[in-house]
């Protein structure tokens, strides 16, 4: 009964995404090509042979559409189209572009639908192709859910081989001798006569031509670039103190500015007194924005002092003032009438579980800030015919219609300079910090006016990982998992976001249950459901949304059932799981570390975690060792499989990375509420993982999954559990809610 | 008042109270050392006064005695055997804090030309990185003592 009422509600969806991508739209709307950006605003000699690739006398110039937060993909883009096209990807200008539709991202749309990525049904991908033409339609451009290099790579690859082609092209006519003798090498056509023509001299002869498409791509074994370890493009001006980020940005004329806005998020502001903050040095104007009170200065500091000295007057925001009434909120809320979905319901969980299942155990994770290093910031010129914004976003196509709304500036007239952010992990995908700015440059037309937010000011205002708990029941018979039943409860980050964005989707929200739903384990009897409680505090997305917390109440309970039938925790799990790839890197994480259980001597353990998160199985296994000043993370492997690896370097620099995000949050991040308002705002009370504490880390990719999937976020996901699994080894301690800092200390 | 930065004087008027680091990123365009956090707490924006690491968020520029360097000036026109390793070791994600870690680095190298792990934990934990590249920041420090000590 179970599957067929799963089945009914998924080919309703279908049904629905159908309609709107089908009918609604057109069928031409979705198969035809999209123009390309770059033709306008051409130059007579000028080429822009893709809207990935332009040419001028001057130089190559490569749209990078998607943003870079330090996870590389503006260097990764830039590899994928200079393979193709032969170019040195160092040498090349870097453009994020204008937003437009030509820059979508199908994947981060279609990884939505309630199918797990290993679903690879007629039915799934048919779902997934009808949503990805529906965010062409919409040309929704996001950065996120680590679906950049899924979504572009053979686009890029494409975009450069076109160009290649095309420029050869030209280089035929020149000549007079036939593009298939043509050969390309470092930006130029090379003749058979071995004559270089660089690509810039033949800009304006390629241009007049249709670009050459459909080209056969290279195969891997012919790549010069790609799988090979790459030289990050950014990685010198990161290392020099050159890279601009948003709050380097210096105009002739500029003024700097903040704003504090209500801390009881979208509380009103009743009333203020800035008579002292007028007086200070350096102070421009403060005037009322929404929701606060900004003051422009001199000097970023001049005007973080003013804003301190400024008397406001905050009314109360409409949800509860602490976190112990937001728990209670949730905990009450888990109620049949609140249950979102149940995209997981194998067996009889019922049937086997009876009314007082013989396991249960309740998991709980907390508000966590992304507090990325550098802090929000926009600097913007208004003027009432152009509006020009410098910042890092996720989301830009959102932000120029936010902005053009706000400003009245016609979207058209509004110019993006999208930097790379000094950090976001989900961050960037909302535009709080831009708005405010653009609120004071409209005070001051023709002036640049930078809007730095201060550190207590961005973690306030943060749009957090929800608070989320899980309810389990299970049951083991004979040394084997028989049933699990798993609740998750919580916020809704789908309704939050869309919410502030553009408007909420329809269907089951399956953010609220990545990392529970869609994890391959072949369970006799196996049900998961989401249930959504009320909103709250305004949330986000967070690396491995979902996942995050979902990840942790799965694997763990899998963890207690496992211990409860006396198997081995990996052994179990391999036999349970009915996903090939998925068992190929628990193995591979068995050898890295000499797997013999999770007793590796006294004051010691090793706790396992395995997740599919983002399209990627992850295994991994962290060693803890205990000792008087508390528990040491000693050692970590980690194995995934993302498919083709493009760059393994940066590619074990994310996996790397993630999994310290993730264990640096577990150990001892979180928010709680006071006053509507978060308590910890800056790194003293939100430490994170320090140098001291860094464990040495082993990781593997395998390489042999069918899809190209992104590494940014799937360790993430996997380090809570494997953290918590150990720490259980090591100590017979279970921890069921983070941060663990709250129930044992760390070394 | 007068400051040196990266071999160059200046004569500025602010505060005697301002934060250094205010001072060079918004007085002077200086924008390499970087704000994280404002109470010392993540290093971003540490720089070099009279040869030494300091925090620039919380020294007074009223308070500086000495010379001061910047990420942009250590390796006095040249990459500084640090910045190189950190190339080589592609230890950069979002980068923002690399400044910081390159600038407390070459603190540490100058003080103890052969650092042990325990002596690299004591130096950079004052240092954070939010994405993760501590492992990669141990290797080049390492990497660029050996390259420092055989030069």
């Amino acid at each position: 009964m179970g599957r067929i009422k799963t089945i009914a509600r998924r080919s309703f969806l279908i049904g629905s995404a159908a309609i709107l991508g089908g009918v609604a739209f057109g069928a031409y709307a979705v198969a035809r090509e999209l123009p390309n950006p770059l033709l306008k605003g051409l130059g007579p000699d000028e080429a822009a042979l893709t809207p990935f690739v332009k040419i001028t006398a001057e130089g190559i110039t490569l749209i990078v559409p998607r943003a870079d937060s330090g996870q590389g993909i503006a260097s990764l883009q830039a590899y994928l189209i200079a393979e193709e096209m032969d170019v040195d990807p160092h040498t090349a200008t870097l453009d994020p572009g204008q937003p437009d539709a030509v820059y979508h991202n199908g994947t981060v749309a279609s990884d939505g639908l309630p199918f797990p990525l290993y679903d690879q049904s007629g039915v799934a991908n048919a779902a997934r192709a009808t949503v990805q033409g529906l965010a062409k339609v919409m040309g929704l451009q996001i950065t996120g859910g680590s679906s950049s290099t899924t979504d572009l790579h053979e686009k890029l690859r494409q975009a450069g081989a076109s160009a290649r082609e095309t420029l050869k092209g030209a280089a035929a006519l020149r000549s007079g001798i036939s593009r298939a003798e043509m050969s390309t090498a470092d930006g130029a056509v090379v003749l058979p006569d071995g004559t270089r023509i660089p690509y810039t001299d033949l800009a304006a002869e390629a241009a007049a031509l249709d670009p050459i498409q459909d080209v056969p791509l290279r195969s891997p074994d012919q790549w010069r670039l790609l799988g090979k370890p790459m030289t990050r493009t950014d990685m010198v001006a990161k290392c020099t103190g050159a890279q601009v980020y948003g709050v380097d940005i210096r105009l002739p004329g500029m003024v700097f500015a903040t704003v504090r806005r209500n801390p009881g998020i979208g509380g009103p502001v009743l009333g203020y007194d800035d008579t002292v903050a007028k007086g200070l040095p350096g102070v421009r104007t403060i005037l009322a924005v929404k929701g606060g009170v900004a003051v422009i200065a001199d000097n970023t500091w001049r005007a973080f002092q003013a804003s301190d000295a400024i008397q406001i007057d905050w009314g109360v925001p409409d949800y509860p003032a602490t976190s112990a009434e937001m728990w209670a909120m949730v905990e009450a809320n888990h109620m049949e009438e609140n249950r979102n979905s149940r995209l997981r319901n194998d067996g009889d969980v019922t049937e086997a579980l009876g009314e007082n299942a013989p396991i249960t155990a309740e998991y709980r994770t907390p508000f966590l800030a992304h507090a990325g290093l550098e802090p929000v910031s926009a600097t913007v010129i208004y003027t009432p015919e152009r509006l020009d914004i410098w910042t890092a976003t996720q989301v830009p196509q959102a932000l120029r219609d936010k902005a053009a709304e706000l400003s009245g500036v016609a979207p058209e007239n509004v110019v993006l300079h999208v930097l790379h952010a000094g950090g976001s992990f989900g961050r960037r995908l909302d535009l709080d910090y831009v708005l405010p700015a653009i609120e004071c440059a409209m005070a001051l037309p023709d002036t640049p006016v930078q809007m730095t937010l201060s550190r207590e000011e961005d973690m306030t205002h943060d749009f957090p990982r929800p608070i989320q708990m899980a309810r389990c029941r299970g049951l083991v018979r004979e040394g084997r998992i028989e049933a699990l039943d798993l609740d998750t409860i919580g916020p809704s980050v789908t309704e939050s976001w869309f919410g502030r964005l553009m408007s909420v989707p329809p269907g089951p929200d399956t953010l609220l249950v990545a990392g529970a739903y869609d994890q391959p384990y072949a369970i006799p009897h196996y049900r998961v459901s989401g249930y959504k409680t009320p909103l709250m505090v305004p949330v986000g997305s967070w690396r491995s949304p979902g996942s995050c917390s979902n990840a942790f109440f799965h694997d763990t309970f899998v963890d207690e059932l496992i211990h409860a039938a006396g198997a081995d925790p990996l052994a179990e799990r391999l036999r349970l799981i009915d996903h090939e790839d998925s068992r190929r890197v628990i193995t591979a994480v068995a050898e890295m570390c000499n797997w013999a259980g999770p007793a590796v001597g006294p004051g010691r353990g090793r706790g396992i975690a395995y997740v599919y998160a983002h399209g990627v199985p992850v295994a991994a296994v962290v060693e803890v060792a205990t000792s008087d000043r508390g528990i040491r993370i000693e050692k970590v492997w980690v194995a995934a499989d993302c498919g083709t690896v493009y760059d393994p370097v940066n590619a074990e620099a994310q996996l790397t990375g993630s999994m310290i995000f993730g264990l640096a949050h577990a150990m001892n991040c979180e928010l709680t509420y006071a006053d509507h308002a978060p308590i910890q705002t800056n790194f003293h009370s939100y430490e994170g993982m320090r140098m001291y504490q860094s464990p040495q880390i082993e990781t593997r990719l395998l390489g042999q999954a069918a899809q190209v999937r992104g590494l940014g976020e799937p360790a993430t996901a996997v380090a809570a559990p494997a953290l918590g699994n150990a720490i259980f080894a090591a100590t017979g301690q279970r921890l069921r809610e983070m941060p663990f800092s709250n129930t044992v200390a760390f070394a | 008042m007068q400051l040196t930065v990266n071999g160059t004087s200046h004569d500025i008027t602010v505060e005697e109270d301002m934060p250094l680091l205010w001072v060079l990123r918004d007085v002077l365009g200086i924008t390499g050392p970087k704000y994280g956090c404002g109470i010392a707490r993540c290093g971003a924006c540490t720089v070099h006064v009279g040869g030494q690491a300091v925090r620039s968020c919380q020294l007074a520029v009223g308070d500086v005695v000495g010379e001061i360097t910047t990420i942009e000036d250590v390796g006095a026109g040249v990459l500084h055997p640090v910045q190189a390793a950190w190339i080589t070791h592609q230890v950069a994600q979002c980068g923002y804090c690399q400044s910081g870690q390159i600038m407390q680095a070459v603190d540490l190298l100058q003080r103890n030309a052969e650092p042990t792990d325990d002596d690299i934990d004591a130096a950079m934990s004052g240092n954070l990185c939010r994405c993760g590249t501590y492992p990669r920041i141990r290797a080049a420090i390492k990497s660029a003592a050996t390259a420092m000590r055989s030069a």
